[in-house]
């Protein structure tokens, strides 16, 4: 339990870092590759966790297609290779502010449903066993997401298209 | 063999995939080297009937891979004036890492794969294939890091063409796999290797089951994905040499350029590796069972590697390259359609035999 333990704080710091350079850096590109950092430690600490496949979805959806996205976007229209003054504003305390609130809440949250438990990691969760709740239990659901998520995806192309 | 590959510390799932990949990081490089050895300068000599690279040492230019690589080594590494510094460094390491990573899964014999017996009783990770595949996207990001980082128009045209073919063709090659493991029933690549060993068509089990057989449609599309994700000839718009220099990597030099070209070919002998796994059985071989798999595992998969090699390179010094619109359209009104119904298809077979 101690190993786990050490690799969540080395982990969570490399994520703090991470996360603060993305709203800190003046430039845009920096930025969107600082967030790979942040969600690769997302993904680590799934992994921590016992969840494989949640770690590797984390890794397939968030930096192998959203992050790209982000890039080729950043990259298709303007690709600048200098620091922007804009980017930043001084929206800094509210944003403070709405972050401590944040994470506020959640920490009470946590704290106030199990405070002391000492919840017990089992071991990893087998894929067989996210496909049979996903297709037995949760199916409904899933096709409900799968059709609300086709219609965001022609809504947009729709949108996006003037003719 | 056995103790090289799996090293069962208990309850250490984690540890151990860190030693593997230690191991591997030493392996890969070996590979892509023999890879490109064997077959891009001897095979691409033969049907090209290239003279200069048959030349050096004597004996098919055996000198000629050795020469490339002292070449390169002694190389000035420059980095352009305007680039991104950092970003230009890192790129062509997160490549490299990509291809490292995909390696570790690749099961090597009945257990010279990498731990996780103590949890699921053959080994191997879990979610296998699919771990292969998601950080084989990682690719991407550092294609886009070296042409967004070279301050070059050429590069980043490169780079953007890269990213919306290797988009574009992730899609039919995780499709192409789900045939496979639908019809395994295991994400897990040994268990899929077992799978294809103990299996039967139709109530004769003389070859197992390999599913290049049952799955044939699959495999085809998943060697034409593979390839358009090596961005290799037919696909190689994004280093289209002759408009674009070389694409992503044109403001690379010495060692940084090797590091692009390590990773191109290594990535193409995990494909190899990867389709052989998953088509045509593995390490397994008929008739050969018990401890002695462990140690004829690794030749009888790394022939399979060399054999899906062979078509890939073969494909690649006979095709002229696609156009953008045709590349983009093949992937995405042929591909996709065809990988969908072979699902589909699959599954209603799965569900009525």
């Amino acid at each position: 339990m101690v190993a786990q333990n050490v690799a969540f704080w080395i982990f969570a710091a490399f994520m703090a870092v991470g996360a603060v350079r993305v709203v800190t850096t003046d430039n845009i590109v920096h930025a969107a590759l600082w967030l790979v950092l942040v969600l690769a430690g997302g993904a680590a600490q799934f992994i921590i966790l016992g969840q494989e496949f949640v770690a590797w979805v984390q890794v397939i959806v968030y930096i192998g297609a959203v992050i790209v996205l982000f890039l080729f976007g950043i990259m298709l229209t303007r690709a600048p290779m200098e620091a922007e003054e804009k980017l930043n504003n001084n929206l800094r305390w509210p944003g403070l502010v709405a972050a401590l609130l944040f994470s506020g809440t959640i920490a009470w949250a946590f704290i106030d449903e199990w405070g002391n438990d000492n919840v017990a990691l089992t071991k990893p969760v087998r894929t067989k066993e996210v496909g049979e709740l996903i297709f037995r239990g949760y199916l409904v659901p899933f096709e409900v997401v799968g059709v609300l998520l086709l219609a965001a995806l022609i809504g947009a192309v729709v949108m996006a298209r003037k003719d | 063999m056995s103790h090289l590959l799996a090293i069962d510390l208990p309850g250490g799932w984690q540890t151990t995939l860190g030693i593997k990949t230690l191991i591997v990081m030493g392996l890969i490089p070996v590979g892509a080297l023999v890879l490109g050895y064997t077959f891009l300068l001897k095979m691409m000599s033969h049907m090209q009937s290239r003279v200069g690279p048959m030349d050096p040492g004597g004996f098919h230019g055996w000198f000629q891979l050795i020469g490339d690589g002292i070449k390169f080594i002694q190389k000035e590494d420059i980095i352009p004036a305007g680039a991104d510094k950092r970003v230009f460094k890192m790129a062509p390491a997160v490549v490299v890492m990509s291809t490292f990573l995909m390696f570790v899964v690749l099961p090597a014999g009945p257990n010279a794969v990498v731990a996780g017996s103590i949890h699921n009783g053959i080994g191997g990770i879990d979610v296998g294939i699919f771990y292969a595949l998601a950080v084989s996207s990682l690719s991407v990001i550092g294609v886009l890091m070296a042409g967004w980082a070279s301050s070059n128009k050429y590069a980043l045209i490169g780079a953007l063409r890269a990213a919306a073919q290797l988009i574009a063709y992730e899609l039919p090659l995780v499709l192409a796999v789900v045939g496979v493991v639908v019809q395994a029933g295991t994400m897990n690549l040994q268990g899929i290797v077992f799978a294809q060993r103990d299996g039967e068509i139709f109530g004769w089990g003389g070859i197992g089951s390999p599913y290049i057989l049952t799955q044939f449609v699959g495999f085809c599309l998943f060697m034409v994905a593979a390839q358009a994700e090596l961005t290799q000839p037919p696909f190689d718009m994004p280093v289209a040499e002759s408009e674009l220099v070389a694409g992503y990597m044109v403001e690379y030099t010495g060692f940084r350029f090797l590091f692009f070209f390590i990773g191109e070919f290594g990535t193409a002998f995990v494909y190899a590796g990867l389709a052989a796994t998953l088509f045509l059985g593995g390490w397994s071989i008929p008739g050969v069972e018990g401890e002695i798999a462990n140690w004829v595992g690794p030749l009888v998969l790394f022939a399979k590697i060399m054999f899906v090699a062979f078509l890939m390179f073969w494909a690649r010094f006979s095709y002229p390259r696609l156009r953008e619109d045709q590349l983009q359209s093949l992937a995405w009104k042929w591909m996709i359609p065809i990988s969908l119904i072979n699902i589909l298809v699959t599954g209603a077979l799965k569900v009525a035999l």
